[in-house]
């Protein structure tokens, strides 16, 4: 009975990833490549998913692509550059540094200057930490309480 | 008063962003072809699969590439405005029959209309990635040089036909060839 259950479970699962097809490779650093490239294009037509996550019919195709030009000997580079002379720059998910993403690539900087800048007035606004908080006689008392509690312990 | 008027000035700016976003299409990624010499294709016709066309054939001519196929529903939505602007002999418009099967898009033609001079079948879809498609239907416009102009993505419509291929058609076919 559990057997019968396991296999049911095993069989399953084929049918959950069988829409996936899987390419085989004949050298390990293809098949890296290969899995870099589908996890760093952009599938055109589910804008928010890569070739690897995408089902679309247009991402099948792209992989099999990328597949038979990896399979060819191409490298990553040739791939990505085959991929953005058809498709654009909106085809990568790292968009490379060029003058129109110049904001894209430097925003975060100038807004994480902006944020030190201001976190650093702020800071400087408060009262300096080396203000006498204390009067010579409370820390007298203070340094006395603390002195009796060492020697009772 | 800075102090109020700061957080209210950044607000604005964020709501200037998030508006003009609204009216972006997230679906209308520029094509990288525009003013580059269109990829070549040698593809059978669909109705005479011995026969093959090729982009050398359309030199010298201002010619359109609209891609469709039988599955694809903006394309009959589009396909009554691509038979007018087709019918006024303006400009040929060749179809690009994307990933489709032969008898299904034969039978689309013959219950809508053929507007074609021809239908090129690219049955596996590498013409396909080839132009660049990733949304039928799409419509290339070609210069007399074979640099693509223009490319429509998503269906065209009758303003688009009036105010934005005619003009360029006209335009383009005044060019040197």
């Amino acid at each position: 009975m559990r057997v019968l259950l396991l296999i049911c479970l095993l069989a399953a699962t084929a049918a959950v990833t069988a829409n996936i097809e899987t390419y085989k490779f004949d050298d390990a650093r293809k098949e890296a490549d290969y899995q870099t490239l589908v996890h760093e294009l952009r599938c055109l037509v589910c804008q928010n998913q890569n070739l690897a996550d995408s089902n679309a019919e247009l991402a099948q195709d792209l992989r099999r692509k990328t597949y038979e030009m990896v399979e060819k000997g191409l490298s990553k580079d040739e791939v990505v550059e085959y991929m953005v002379a058809r498709y654009g720059d909106f085809v990568l998910y790292k968009p490379p540094l060029q003058r129109n993403t110049l904001a894209l690539w430097g925003g975060p900087f100038v807004i994480f200057i902006i944020a030190v800048v201001v976190l650093i007035r702020i800071i400087r606004r408060r009262p300096s930490s080396s203000e006498r908080l204390l009067s010579e006689e409370e820390r007298q008392r203070a340094e006395q309480l603390l002195k009796q509690q060492t020697e009772e312990k | 008063m800075i102090r109020y008027l700061l957080p209210l000035g950044i607000f604005i700016i964020i709501v200037g962003f998030l508006f003009v976003g609204l009216g972006l299409d997230p679906k209308k990624v520029p094509s990288p072809f525009i003013g580059k010499p269109a990829p070549e294709f040698n593809l059978p016709r669909l109705y005479k699969p011995e026969e093959r066309v090729t982009t050398a054939d359309m030199k010298g001519k201002v010619w359109l590439l609209n891609v469709w196929a039988s599955w694809c529903v903006s394309c009959r939505a589009e396909h009554q405005v691509v038979t007018r602007f087709a019918k006024t002999g303006l400009v040929p418009i060749y179809g690009l029959n994307y990933k489709d099967e032969p008898q299904d898009a034969k039978a689309w033609l013959g219950a809508l209309g053929n507007p074609y001079v021809a239908s090129l079948a690219d049955q596996d879809g590498n013409a396909g990635i080839d132009w660049g498609v990733y949304g039928v239907p799409e419509t290339f416009v070609v210069d007399k040089k074979g640099i693509v102009r223009d490319k429509v993505i998503g269906p065209v419509t009758e303003e688009i036909v009036q105010e934005r291929l005619i003009p360029l058609v006209k335009k383009l076919q005044a060019e040197e060839g």
